[in-house]
């Protein structure tokens, strides 16, 4: 797994709530059976002023001039910044996969959706929850100020603005680990393979009809 | 000690490990399959040279790009005309038959879409874990089981050591009492509990479904009702055990049968929560003043009673809300006041996982027979969830019903619910929709659509509008 440390980067905004998985990458790209590839079709409809087609070379297609993500000053933004409930609907890991190879390294929001939270982390793709008002107010100097750059560190758990301000943020210390380390999470469930087995054993005794094979 | 919720009971019966650092390792008992979540996980799995866990728990079918036309059926994968479709479609095939997982391929008759092939197999049963790479796995929880969505990444994970990695969730009880009036169906209220928690409410819960009004659902209904958890932002919602469960569930076909029958209804008589279990949140709705829903915007939480008017973005007091509001009636191409009853529609879709078992089917057979689809609707589909609904529903004569009043009745899959094949709807046009997501291009480029019951879409599909089922 990708892993996470620290990123100074561009900001860039999103500026809406409720943002879904449809948005964030329509369904007829999810007809890839690869896992690359995907940020060229990030925010497709809203980017865009036609409709995208899988397989498609989209350097010829109609900019949408209105969308931030379109504007120069935004061009290499490694941190999105966005609003309530980010990445609500399907469980698409799509969603964090087209971020990701768009040039996203985090999106910091007043909250998430929860498969799509817990989606982020298997990419290296850093989720950060900050209160409306700090988000409000880095929006409010985002917009204020061209080349606005944030500094996330995830050791120390703090995203920093240009002015040195410092915002710390809360995350789960599994997850924090593993984005530190970029561990394979299939690797280290296996060290658990003998409780496992054990657990498995037990319930196959109690609850055997758990057990009946498929056919 | 306080007691036990079900969300509880389910938890600890699955709890392989609990670490010091809150995360915990739980053992998935169901791993339900499908095209579109499934093809990077099993080459990851390749890649590493890692084997499935436990090949027996896993069951596969092909839904979201099936064609539905029997003309693009007749020929299998081969036929699929989309090439893309077709290569997902295949991969699916080829990795079910390389490790050894079960398939229902795409003209067998136990083909369907994943969340009604679950429950009515007896692949899915009550005190089981089940996942699935896609959201609407909440489904299953009806049955009384902790299913939800996963990523790819999970899916490789589950089929490589039968767990996951998990933090528990915290416990919601919606409490519905009362008693629903006539016309008023589990998809009226479950929109109704997207409105009143929002589409963020459920949001690092698990939901319980209790009171009266669930009490006395059907089976089906309370599936419709727990598909939709994820909408209001739980990734599980869940139904305690009682009769109606077990009716359903016995007879099916991987359900257990004989003595191992008994000890498993022994064993489920404990999946209900405890009386003097808490909850962390509480949520009460009297279930006889829910009318018949449509949704009017572009997230499930934008949904008002039949009779309502649009609404109006300056009485929001929110700038984040009043701004959505006011970009949902944009897409919608709505007007503040305008009556939801005076909302045409183009095309008319009853299906997807939400709304396609018989009697969702049963429900909008009712109300258009003997009638014409008006002329205005330039399409009303009616997409049976798999092949066994299929069977039964044209058993029961309702194809012929729906062909007759000029509804296209066709074969199983997601269809038009998310336009991931070749049901779509064009732009800019209106949709009276069974399915359960109104986002912005969900069913097609530049679609606006109605989230309603099969009842309701089945009225709007007669009428060419919105119209109350209650005055039919």
């Amino acid at each position: 797994m990708k892993s996470f440390t620290r990123l100074t980067g561009l900001a860039a905004p999103m500026d809406r709530a409720n943002v879904d998985t449809d948005l964030i990458i329509p369904k007829q790209f999810l007809k890839s059976i690869k896992r690359s590839g995907f940020g060229p079709n990030l925010f497709d409809e809203l980017r865009y002023l036609d409709e995208g087609q899988p397989d498609q070379d989209n350097s010829g297609r109609p900019l949408n001039e209105e969308f931030p993500l379109n504007f120069f000053r935004y061009k290499g933004a490694q941190i999105l910044l966005t609003r309530e409930n980010f990445g609500c609907g399907s469980s698409r890991e799509h969603a964090p996969w087209a971020l990701d190879d768009y040039g996203f390294r985090a999106v910091i929001a007043p909250s998430f959706a929860d498969i799509f939270f817990n989606n982020s982390f298997k990419n290296g793709l850093l989720p950060i929850v900050l209160s409306d008002e700090i988000v409000d107010q880095l929006f409010a100097e985002m917009y204020a100020s061209e080349g606005y750059e944030l500094s996330v560190d995830l050791e120390s758990q703090a995203v920093m603005t240009p002015s040195g301000q410092v915002f710390k943020f809360e995350i789960d210390e599994f997850r924090k680990q593993c984005l530190l380390n970029g561990f394979d999470d299939i690797g280290l469930t296996l060290q658990n393979t003998d409780a496992i087995k054990t657990y498995e054993a037990r319930r196959r005794q109690e609850t055997p009809w758990l057990f009946d094979v498929v056919k | 000690m306080a007691g036990k919720t079900l969300y509880d009971k389910l938890w600890d019966a699955h709890l392989v490990e609990q670490r010091d650092d809150g995360s915990a390792l739980i053992y998935i008992d169901r791993h339900v399959v499908h095209e579109v979540t499934s093809p990077q996980a099993f080459e990851g799995l390749r890649l590493a040279g890692r084997k499935p866990w436990r090949v027996d728990s896993v069951i596969a079918t092909p839904d979201h790009n099936v064609p539905t036309t029997s003309a693009e059926r007749a020929s299998g994968v081969e036929g699929i005309e989309d090439r893309v479709s077709r290569i997902q479609v295949q991969t699916l095939d080829d990795n079910c038959d390389e490790f050894g997982i079960v398939e229902f391929k795409i003209n067998d008759r136990r083909q369907g879409i994943v969340h009604v092939v679950g429950p009515e197999t007896g692949a899915c049963l009550p005190g089981m874990t089940v996942v699935c790479g896609d959201s609407h796995t909440s489904t299953n929880g009806a049955l009384g089981a902790l299913a939800h969505g996963i990523g790819t990444s999970e899916v490789e994970h589950v089929l490589a050591t039968q767990c996951l990695v998990a933090k528990k969730m915290k416990n919601l009880l919606i409490k519905v009492d009362g008693q629903l009036g006539e016309g008023v169906t589990p998809k009226d209220v479950v929109l109704h509990i997207c409105g009143v928690i929002g589409t963020a409410g459920g949001t690092g819960f698990a939901i319980e479904f209790g009171g009266q009004v669930f009490r006395d659902m059907s089976m089906e209904g309370r599936l419709t009702v727990c598909n939709m958890a994820i909408e209001a932002g739980a990734r599980a919602g869940m139904v305690a055990v009682d009769e109606t469960t077990l009716s359903y569930v016995q007879g099916r076909t991987y359900a257990p049968v004989g003595a191992e029958w008994d000890a498993a209804v022994a064993n489920w008589a404990d999946l209900h929560t405890d009386t003097d279990a808490v909850f962390d949140k509480v949520v009460e709705i009297n279930g006889t003043d829910i009318k018949p829903q449509v949704s009017w915007g572009t997230s499930p939480e934008m949904v008002l009673p039949v009779d309502a008017l649009v609404p109006n973005p300056d009485e929001e007091s929110d700038p984040v809300k009043r701004e959505g509001i006011t970009r949902a009636l944009e897409y919608m191409g709505l007007t503040a006041g305008q009556k939801i009853t005076d909302i045409y529609v183009d095309r008319v879709f009853v299906g997807s996982c939400t709304n396609s078992r018989i009697e969702d089917l049963r429900a909008a057979a009712d109300v258009v027979k003997g009638k014409q689809v008006a002329a205005s609707v330039k399409q009303a589909l009616i997409v049976p969830g798999s092949g066994e609904v299929k069977i039964q529903a044209e058993e029961e004569g309702l194809d012929k019903i729906f062909i007759e009043a000029g509804l296209e009745w066709r074969e199983p899959g997601c269809s038009m619910c998310l336009a991931m094949n070749a049901d779509k709807l064009g732009d800019g046009e209106h949709c009276a929709s069974t399915s359960n997501r109104n986002f912005e291009g969900r069913q097609g480029y530049g679609g606006r659509t109605h989230l309603v019951s099969p009842a309701m879409a089945a009225a709007a599909a007669i009428a060419g509008h919105f119209v109350d089922v209650r005055e039919l």
